[in-house]
């Protein structure tokens, strides 16, 4: 039995995930979807630490609202009148995405509620996951050690900020 | 005797040829004809030296046990294929190539020197390029030359087709007129078909003989003709289907029926060209041909009878068809083609146990002559159309009293050309009528009967333009032709005097053996008889002017028609190759070339392009339809996947 | 009233399906990539709940999530320079506008 606060908590989250969602792919005005997709974040955020991964949650609110989000509004920025709404869409277009969306969601949903007895699943055992055990882990070479894929992360990373400044830069 | 000097015979003409022809434009008119006509007149020269010294020399070896050798002057290799296959330029002296080099010469350089007046201002605005003209005549006689010389058969295909070209670039002298362009190319197709025939019995020939070499060839034909080890096609033995259709190359340029029919349509280029090409030199190329294989032709008794019969044949149409022309020049031309049938058919009747191969020097002897008195007609018809300005008797008539010395030229012609002794032709013509009468009665009355008709329309020509009627010429009175027109006109006189004196059988036989002429004078006499009963006829009929030839023309219309009109066999020639071969054949094979083979390829690729117009769509560069059918084909894989296993 | 996986996965797949959605319909690239975001912070999601539910001992689920925010702010930062230079080239970032590069 979960506390009510629990409850009431995932229900805001849930609500916010599907409105902002949905919001963020049918609203005209770009600058706005970047908008919605910040409180999409900050929702997910918010069921990260609902599950106890602060660490993660923390993650997510710097780098994705923090970062990614800037970038975007920055190059919202630089190639557009943000204000702008876009034309509307062609209905045949719109068909299309409704259609591939709704099969996607229909595969899916089949797919979970056939698993019925994994779906129901609950919260059965507090965790323990401290900055300490998730640092150890990063860099340890034992088992469930992640030494190298967080280097490789990190060359990727370098590769990304070289790779942006040669795509980006004037010729 | 050292005759390495004859290349000069060959040389000449071609420097004189890439002389004129590459730096004549910067000479004046009359610098080039002075050049080209020395130029020839040296190789005359030359070639009567090389001429008299093999028929008169005396050196060891010459004549051999009375039989002349065949010497070859030089002999260079030009093309090695193979160790079999090697082609090669020489220079083969025998009696028939130095009687050739001797008559080609002449007849040249007699042309060269009367085209200087000829050419001079008839026709004048479209004789712009003497220049141009004197090359084509130095590259005229170089191939001729190179023609009779040829030491093996290749050799003389060579020439052969070169002096088609020459004959070619000169009946179209006249290139902006349209009859005179057409006829060039008539000349040169027909000529070229006949060539075909040529070029296969060459390969045919020569893949079983192994050899090009006329000497290796013709000194033992027995052996040359067993090559083939009695292989036959379609019932005649290969080599007779080899020299049948070497034959065929000689009839087209012999103008032989059915393949005469270029001959009267190249009289469109300057007279002196048919004098030259079309009457004495080229025309004659074909019975030099039999001539040169005539041992091998007496081999294959079939293909001796086709000669016969064609030669008799054509002789007797093209007699036929002048009896009624009224162009001088038509006449002319078909009187050639008849003259050249007179020598074909001797050499088919000739067979050397006949009269110790009698017809063989008549067609020589009478190539000879005919050469010489054709010429001088030719060349006085030359004459009559520069004063007249037009080729249809009707415009002549009454000419004897301004144009004499053409008067008498013109006479002699006809006299030697009907037979009259003691003038050339009737020489030359008893002979070829005693090696008819050898082989069969009927192809002597029947030779006999030609030589009437060509007795006939001869004077019928001469009368027409001489006598006749004494039309008005206005203050346009016809003259005698200039000095450089009428000295040819008398040499050539002269010649058809006495060249029927000359002794021609010790010098050409077909065995190379002095051979002595004797008159058989039955045959002589009513040949004669035949020849002045047609004359008189013709007098009588064209003296004066008179109503008798149109009535006769009137009351046999359907024939005279026919003659006149040539017996309709250009007619014929263009319904096949225009309603046969271009309706029938042609058109339906174009056809199935274009709908068919060109079709079939044209669908496929008109099925690859619309393919690709439909599919084209499918590569959009949107990145979001690539996404969409990405994200169903991932969902269909799902849904299996969910399906099957869950 | 009990939390169970699902009422964590039903947001998930909603969120998913509108970045489908979005991505196939947007004619932004910017918003096709605002599209492409929602999509995989629903897979990120996924990851986390199903380790927290299912396998609560261990912790791959929550570090796949942690390199795939990282691999996806290098994308998006990547994506971005892309979009940028081609607006600089093109003066466009319309989608389907931008159709040269199939041949």
């Amino acid at each position: 039995m979960e506390s009510v606060g629990n409850i009431i908590m995932y229900f805001i989250i849930a609500l916010a995930i599907i409105v902002f969602s949905v919001l963020t792919v049918t609203t005209g005005k770009i600058l706005r979807a970047a908008t919605y997709l910040l409180f999409v974040l900050f929702a997910t955020a918010g069921i990260y630490f609902q599950m106890g991964y602060e660490f993660l949650g923390a993650v997510q609110i710097a780098v994705y609202a923090g970062g990614i989000l800037v970038l975007f509004v920055f190059a919202i920025f630089l190639t557009g009148k943000p204000g702008k709404a876009s034309e509307p869409l062609e209905s045949s277009k719109k068909k299309i995405g409704l259609s591939a969306a709704i099969l996607g969601a229909l595969v899916c949903g089949y797919a979970l509620f056939s698993k019925a007895d994994m779906c129901n699943a609950v919260v059965s055992q507090p965790i323990d996951v401290t900055i300490n055990n998730i640092g150890s882990m990063l860099l340890s070479t034992e088992k469930f050690g992640y030494l190298l894929p967080f280097e490789a992360i990190s060359i990727l990373l370098l590769a990304c900020i070289i790779g942006g400044i040669v795509i980006a830069r004037k010729r | 005797m050292d005759f390495s000097y004859s290349y000069l015979v060959l040389v000449l003409p071609l420097v004189t040829f890439l002389f004129l022809g590459l730096m004549g434009t910067r000479l004046s008119r009359k610098t080039a004809g002075v050049v080209g006509t020395s130029m020839m007149g040296i190789t005359a020269v030359i070639a009567y030296a090389i001429s008299l010294a093999y028929f008169f020399g005396t050196d060891q070896g010459q004549i051999i046990e009375g039989i002349r050798q065949q010497i070859v002057a030089w002999d260079l290799t030009w093309l090695e294929f193979s160790e079999k296959l090697v082609i090669k330029i020489g220079f083969l002296l025998d009696p028939i190539s130095a009687m050739m080099l001797i008559v080609i010469t002449t007849v040249s350089f007699l042309v060269h020197l009367y085209s200087l007046g000829y050419m001079q201002d008839h026709n004048h605005e479209y004789e712009k390029g003497l220049q141009r003209y004197y090359a084509f005549l130095s590259l005229f006689s170089l191939s001729m030359l190179g023609l009779v010389v040829a030491p093996n058969i290749f050799q003389m295909y060579i020439f052969w087709e070169l002096v088609g070209v020459s004959s070619y670039l000169l009946i179209g002298f006249y290139y902006t007129l349209p009859a005179a362009v057409s006829a060039s190319k008539k000349a040169f197709i027909v000529t070229r078909f006949a060539d075909l025939g040529f070029l296969v019995g060459i390969l045919i020939l020569s893949y079983f003989t192994q050899t090009f070499d006329f000497i290796t060839l013709t000194s033992n034909p027995t052996a040359a003709i067993e090559t083939a080890g009695g292989a036959t096609f379609m019932g005649c033995s290969v080599m007779a289907w080899a020299l049948t259709l070497i034959f065929m190359g000689g009839a087209g340029k012999s103008a032989m029926f059915p393949l005469h029919i270029w001959l009267p349509d190249a009289m469109e280029g300057p007279t002196p060209v048919s004098a030259l090409i079309h009457a004495a030199t080229m025309v004659v190329a074909g019975v030099f041909l039999i001539a040169r294989m005539f041992p091998l032709y007496c081999m294959e008794e079939g293909t001796m009878t086709v000669i016969t019969v064609i030669g008799a044949f054509t002789a007797f149409y093209a007699a036929a068809v002048a009896c009624v022309q009224s162009d001088i020049k038509r006449v002319l031309a078909f009187s050639t083609i008849s003259q050249i049938a007179f020598m074909v058919t001797s050499l088919g009747v000739a067979r050397p146990e006949l009269h110790e191969g009698v017809g063989y020097m008549a067609s020589m002897f009478h190539l000879f002559t005919h050469a010489m008195f054709k010429a001088l007609l030719f060349l006085c018809a030359g004459a009559i159309i520069h004063a007249v300005h037009s080729n249809e008797m009707s415009a002549m008539g009454g000419l004897r009293k301004y144009m004499p010395i053409c008067n008498i030229a013109f006479l002699i012609g006809c006299l030697a050309i009907a037979g009259i002794p003691p003038f050339a032709g009737f020489f030359s013509k008893d002979e070829i009528l005693v090696a008819a009468f050898e082989q069969h009665t009927f192809w002597g009355i029947w030779m006999m009967l030609v030589a009437g008709m060509t007795a006939f329309y001869m004077f019928r020509l001469y009368y027409k333009i001489f006598w006749w009627n004494n039309p008005d010429y206005g203050h346009h009175t016809p003259h005698d032709a200039p000095m450089t027109m009428s000295l040819p006109l008398i040499i050539l006189s002269v010649v058809s005097i006495v060249a029927g004196l000359i002794p021609f059988g010790e010098f050409v036989s077909w065995n190379r053996e002095a051979y002595h002429i004797h008159l058989n004078y039955t045959v002589a006499i009513s040949s004669v008889a035949v020849a002045v009963v047609a004359i008189l006829l013709a007098t009588k009929l064209y003296l004066k002017e008179n109503e008798a030839p149109a009535k006769m023309a009137k009351s046999f219309k359907g024939l005279w028609t026919a003659a006149y009109n040539r017996f309709y066999m250009d007619e014929l020639y263009q319904f096949i190759t225009h309603k046969i071969i271009f309706e029938r054949v042609s058109r339906p094979l174009a056809w199935f070339d274009r709908q068919i083979v060109d079709g079939s390829l044209n669908s496929l690729a008109n099925l690859a392009n619309s393919a690709s117009f439909a599919i084209r769509k499918l590569q959009s560069g949107s990145i979001q339809s690539y996404v969409y059918v990405y994200l169903i084909g991932v969902l269909l894989l799902a849904a299996i996947t969910v399906i099957c296993l869950i | 009233m009990d939390l169970t996986l699902l009422m964590y996965l039903v947001p998930s797949l909603i969120m998913f399906c509108c970045g489908v959605y979005g991505f196939v319909t947007r004619k932004n690239m910017i918003a096709v990539l605002i599209s492409l975001e929602l999509m995989l912070n629903a897979v990120d999601i996924n990851f986390v709940v199903f380790n927290r539910f299912l396998f609560p001992g261990e912790m791959e689920g929550m570090f796949f999530s942690l390199f795939a925010i990282a691999i996806a702010a290098a994308e998006t930062a990547l994506v971005i320079a892309i979009i940028i230079n081609v607006f600089r080239m093109a003066k466009n970032i319309d989608i389907r506008e931008l159709t040269k590069m199939k041949f």
